[in-house]
């Protein structure tokens, strides 16, 4: 973990309410595809978690919703300004177990982290399969980027306005050798039983701290006690009780 | 002016300065010296301690607010075996000075079993004894809230102890002093305070409680205030040293609490928002002091 500044590069909008922010300053902490970073907001007392979308060399790419005052006060900045973040937090994905053919699942706001995963996946010569799953058109985000990295993409929408109607589990492919997913916990735990491999699932919580010291974003899984934002985000699929 | 003075005696041990990480904020130390070499501090209070492992309340335990958090952990803790034969050898590698443990308890019994095991650590140089918790049924602040029932706890545990024992009060009583000085009277070494103030949020979205136990403690810069108030009724009504805690954040917020009557003052949230912040305020306190003209920080203790 590190305390950095960042200089923000771009803030744009890709939906009503999704923001992509490009920032600019020392990442190396942040080792890995599925990390988060800890946002210090002038005027709001604890910091922001926002996933790791994409971290090459300087420059660090987040994507966020605006749902409070505090995402829609980041929503307003703008290129120049500086932010407080805590960078290289979090237990990321583990690319070592993916296989030949890895299967991507994500929803919402919880497609940004597959992002990074996908590159490097595509980078070690894998064949990606994406599922971005959206309520409606008008949500839809990152479709482009995935297919850009030569991922095989399929949208669907709970509305049918946009590519396969219904849930990311209606549009699962035969043949997959793992898979990585991350959104809202219903569509988690549809994954869960769904699936017919291994895989690894990543988790959201409201956090104190974001590093390991507040225990306030604690959970119980099958080998213990762990720490959202510190063993977690990512679990693999066969430490995870839905009882939590 | 020469060079400032920032050693303060708490119960009869030397600190370098009077700089406490709280319990709860600080993990078992071992979390922050991978962040700083954490022996820059006077001490700090490890994680709440009970006898039995405890996984604590639901999930969501954390809500925001201005200038401050709610939150309702509820004791998570692995137990006090674990912690002597687990957390206790890893603080040892990263922290060589006088530690506090922090105990809590849902029986009179428990905290006097939790206190002696600790007692025995070579590294525990107090225990803060939390009759305080405000996220735990049944247990925790409802010794805190009476006088007969703090001073039984402190006779408890004062009774199969050999360290200073320093009891942690809760701000959540009409008479906080009546219960301080109840606990001296019971052979307290020390008193800390203040605990979390018991509050709660509700999501507008949702239209239920933020958190899952429903309420919690308040606590951050916000909470200053009463922690300054407190300090001083208690200071001014005991004759033993208090521990002064509740949103400090700046070195002048120590020097404030001091004042006030504090020997030695606990940093609490503060630690969650910046990592670094009570080593930036170590840092910070000979600025200060230089600034508003103290030499030695004992003097000003109660001054005000």
């Amino acid at each position: 973990m590190k305390q950095e500044i960042f200089e923000i590069k771009s803030n744009v909008a890709l939906t009503a309410t999704v923001y992509k922010m490009v920032l600019v300053g020392d990442t190396s902490a942040i080792t890995g595809p599925g990390q988060f970073v800890n946002i210090l907001l002038e005027g709001f007392y604890l910091r922001r978690p926002i996933s790791v979308n994409d971290c090459v060399e300087d420059e660090l790419t987040i994507i966020y919703k605006a749902v409070g005052k505090g995402t829609e006060a980041m929503a307003r900045m703008t290129a120049g300004q500086t932010l407080d973040v805590l960078t290289g937090l979090g237990n990321g994905y583990d690319l070592s177990l993916a296989g030949d053919k890895p299967l991507l699942i994500g929803g919402g706001v919880g497609v940004p982290p597959l992002y990074m995963l996908a590159r490097q996946l595509r980078e070690e010569g894998k064949d990606v399969f994406v599922i971005l799953g959206f309520n409606t058109k008008d949500e839809v985000f990152c479709e482009e980027d995935f297919k850009a990295l030569g991922c095989e993409v399929t949208v669907t929408t709970v509305d049918g306005s946009y590519g396969v109607k219904g849930f990311v589990t209606n549009a699962l492919p035969e043949n997959y050798t793992y898979f990585y997913t991350c959104g809202p916990e219903p569509m988690l735990k549809a994954v869960y039983k769904a699936t017919a491999t291994s895989g690894q699932f990543s988790f959201e919580e409201r956090m104190g701290c974001g590093f390991g010291a507040c225990m306030g974003c604690s959970c119980k899984t099958v080998t213990g006690n762990k720490r959202i934002c510190k063993e977690g985000p990512v679990l693999v699929k066969e430490d995870i009780l839905w009882d939590k | 002016m020469g060079q400032v003075n920032t050693k303060v005696t708490l119960c009869g041990i030397e600190m370098d300065n009077p700089i406490i990480p709280a319990s709860g904020t600080f993990g078992y130390g071992y979390e922050f010296a991978e962040l700083y070499d954490i022996n820059c501090l006077g001490s700090f209070s490890f994680k709440g301690t009970t006898k039995d492992p405890r996984f604590g309340n639901p999930t969501p335990r954390i809500a925001e607010c201005q200038s401050g958090m709610i939150n309702a952990v509820g004791l998570q803790n692995p137990g006090v075996e674990k912690v002597i034969s687990e957390e206790l050898p890893k603080l040892a590698k990263c922290f060589d000075k006088p530690v506090m443990a922090n105990v809590s308890g849902f029986a009179i019994e428990d905290y006097a079993y939790t206190c002696e095991k600790l007692d025995k650590e070579p590294q525990v140089g107090w225990l803060e004894v939390n009759v305080s918790c405000p996220n735990v049924h049944g247990g925790g602040m409802s010794f805190g809230t009476q006088p007969e029932a703090a001073a039984e706890v402190t006779r408890a545990v004062k009774a199969v102890t050999t360290k200073p024992v320093i009891i942690k009060l809760s701000p959540n009583v009409t008479d906080i002093v009546s219960i301080a000085k109840a606990c001296e009277e019971a052979g307290a070494d020390g008193i800390s305070l203040i605990n979390t103030l018991l509050g709660m949020r509700i999501d507008l979205r949702t239209k239920k409680p933020v958190i899952a136990n429903k309420m919690g403690g308040f606590s951050g810069a916000a909470i200053f205030p009463v922690a300054v108030r407190m300090v001083y009724q208690v200071a001014h009504a005991v004759s033993i040293p208090v521990v002064g805690m509740g949103g400090v954040t700046t070195a002048e917020d120590v020097i404030e609490l001091m004042l006030a009557g504090a020997t030695a003052v606990e940093v609490g949230a503060a630690n969650l928002v910046n990592p670094f912040a009570s080593r930036d305020i170590v840092n910070d306190l000979p600025r200060v002091m230089e600034k508003y003209g103290i030499q030695n920080l004992t003097d000003i203790i109660g001054q005000a």
